[in-house]
């Protein structure tokens, strides 16, 4: 393999000119009415970013709950005295959040406190500790215990998603990989270049990705890439196809397509080893490998039975089974966080759309409504999951819940987005102080 | 730049004024492999008489070739372009025509060196449509090697449904974007 490495100059930006934004399109039949009360400021001069409007932005763009309006609000309770339950239950709130910030030292002490509305009971008190220029990711993660309490679910409010946008005219565009939030916000650019950028991958460490990039010479070579050193490698330039690469769950290993054999197939390289070894031998197309949690299985679509169709890969002794068989184009498929099952592009009366096929009952169903869906990438909590669709002529990112249940669109002001891919790792991690 | 459409038209209206200002000028004993048969050793003094023959020539990515025969020059820009079924990459019988001169002046000037740019339509997944395009660009070079051409002279790229030559989500744009294009070099 070729192994050379680039230090990146400086084309890393920081600027939030071209955030997502989330609109929801369907939440749940009965959302849950929770009223975040602003949280007190203990410090001096003024915070760079509102954090309980943050808090109260995720719970309300989740799809599940119904978040009070400030205006609405009869008393803005700071301390757990100043919470009167009847308040609340005049305006039919169910739970309650409120909190402080103060200085501690340079850093910020965010405390906050969940109250159970109907049962009069306090559910969270805790406090967490971050530096000034954490403020969202404080934000996110209050989101996140939030979230997690109410529904049970693991919050995915401090993870990031990573995508590609497509801007300018058919035959003079600008690509560009972006890492944003989950929700839209705080978007840098990792990757600027003026021909196509396709199949970002996270590593399970959150810190590598790994991308096709036709940037030299307009052939495919795919990159891997740090994003704390801003360096990276180009990994793979074989001739023909460089495709399609999917980091293994403990990170060691990366599964691409090459076609230097004469062929699409899957392959596995091996990033300690640095052996290359062959996992498909087929003369169909073999592409778009994907992980199963164990790390034990590749699942792959294949075209070997005539038309693209799901099939599933046991590393151990390369047994091959076929997993889908509704429908004549099945592909790209992504396994839950589960194994239960998994969600995949699916062609029904000629439209494409995100479907889950669940493994254990063998039953698929459509969950999308879009016409030209693909890259479905699942959140790290099996709850959601993020695609590509087109959206008034423009490509935008959408996103609905595993249960068809919640929708929402993330539109774009700046040309086509595509190919999200969600990253499984928080961005910061906070250890909560019970209080 | 403006439309790929637009752009061909300015090619072809560029290579013909090229064309016509340099044809005339051609050395001799350039072109030994298409007048082999007809200018054998035994010919001399029919050859002396002979204007330079034409031959094929690269403008702007594309292949112009000389038509017709004697003294009546005349030139065609070969099509670059070749069309595909959805989800295929069978070679349509409608371009074989089109695909044979091609086939004939690779095979005629090994000197030639070509990209087959394999292309798909939006529909359906990119990393399978990247795929299908190689096969699409494969079929295409298959092709041409069966007639005569070396595959050193080949080679496939594939772009999948990456770099289409028409926005818009029907099939009248989806057909001109499920393609192979031969890009001389």
């Amino acid at each position: 393999m070729r192994y050379s490495l680039i230090i990146f100059l400086s084309f890393i930006s920081t600027l939030s000119f071209a955030e997502l934004r989330i609109e929801v399109t369907q939440g749940v039949d009965k959302r849950v009415q929770v009223a975040v009360v602003p949280f007190e400021w203990r410090g001096k001069g003024q915070l760079t970013e509102n954090l309980s409007e943050i808090v109260d932005s995720d719970l309300r763009l989740s799809g599940r709950f119904e978040t009070t309006d400030v205006e609405q609000m009869l008393s803005l309770p700071r301390s757990a005295k100043e919470v009167f339950y009847r308040d609340w239950k005049l305006l039919k709130v169910e739970y309650l959040l409120i909190g402080h910030i103060r200085p501690e030292g340079e850093a910020l002490r965010v405390h906050y406190e969940l109250y159970n509305i109907p049962k009069q009971s306090i559910e969270v008190s805790e406090s967490i500790v971050g530096n000034r220029e954490e403020i969202r990711d404080l934000a996110h993660h209050v989101s996140d215990v939030v979230f997690e309490k109410l529904t049970g679910i693991e919050g995915a409010f401090s993870t990031r998603i990573m995508y590609v946008t497509a801007q300018g005219p058919l035959d003079n565009r600008v690509y560009r990989l972006n890492i944003a939030d989950a929700d839209g916000h705080r978007v840098s650019t990792v990757l600027e270049t003026k021909e196509p950028v396709l199949s970002p991958a996270w590593a399970p460490d959150g810190n590598r990705i790994a991308y096709v990039s036709f940037e030299r010479d307009s052939k495919p070579s795919i990159y891997v890439q740090d994003l704390s050193t801003h360096s990276r490698i180009e990994l793979s330039r074989f001739a023909g196809l460089n495709s399609a690469p999917a980091f293994s769950p403990d990170g060691k290993k990366l599964a691409l397509v090459l076609s230097k054999t004469g062929n699409p197939d899957v392959w596995i390289y091996d990033l300690e080893s640095r052996i290359l070894r062959q996992l498909t031998r087929h003369y169909g197309i073999d592409t778009e490998p994907s992980w199963s949690a164990d790390g034990e299985s590749i699942v792959f679509t294949s075209s070997r039975s005539g038309k693209p169709q799901i099939y599933k890969i046991r590393l151990r002794d390369l047994k091959i089974e076929r997993l889908t068989f509704e429908g004549d184009y099945n592909a790209r498929a992504r396994l839950l966080p589960d194994g239960s099952g998994l969600v995949m592009v699916h062609r029904r009366d000629g439209n494409f759309y995100i479907s889950l096929l669940d493994l254990r009952r063998g039953r698929l169903s459509v969950l999308t409504e879009t016409t030209l869906d693909e890259s479905p990438s699942i959140a790290p909590n099996g709850s959601m999951l993020i695609y590509a669709t087109q959206f008034r002529d423009q490509g935008i990112l959408a996103a609905v819940s595993i249960d068809g249940g919640i929708k929402f669109n993330l539109p774009s002001s700046v040309g086509d987005v595509r190919e999200p891919a969600w990253s499984s790792k928080k961005r910061k991690v906070f250890t909560a102080i019970s209080e | 730049m403006g439309t790929p459409k637009m752009r061909v038209l300015l090619i072809v209206g560029f290579a013909s004024l090229l064309l016509a200002g340099c044809a005339s000028n051609e050395p001799e004993d350039t072109n030994p492999d298409i007048v082999s048969d007809v200018d054998g050793p035994g010919d001399m003094t029919q050859a002396k008489e002979k204007i330079a023959p034409p031959k094929p020539m690269v403008k702007g990515e594309r292949l112009v070739v000389p038509t017709g025969s004697g003294g009546d020059m005349s030139y065609e820009m070969l099509q670059g372009v070749f069309y595909f079924d959805f989800d295929q990459a069978i070679v349509k019988r409608a371009g074989h025509t089109e695909l044979n001169k091609h086939a004939r002046a690779l095979a005629a000037d090994r000197m030639f060196r070509v990209r087959l740019e394999g292309h798909a339509d939006e529909r359906g997944t990119r990393e399978y449509n990247l795929a299908l395009g190689e096969r699409r660009a494969n079929a295409i070079r298959a092709y041409l090697v069966a007639q005569g051409v070396s595959s050193s002279q080949l080679e496939v790229i594939s772009y999948g449904e990456e770099k289409p030559i028409s926005g818009g989500h029907s099939e009248s744009t989806w057909s001109q974007n499920r393609r192979v294009e031969i890009v001389y070099r």
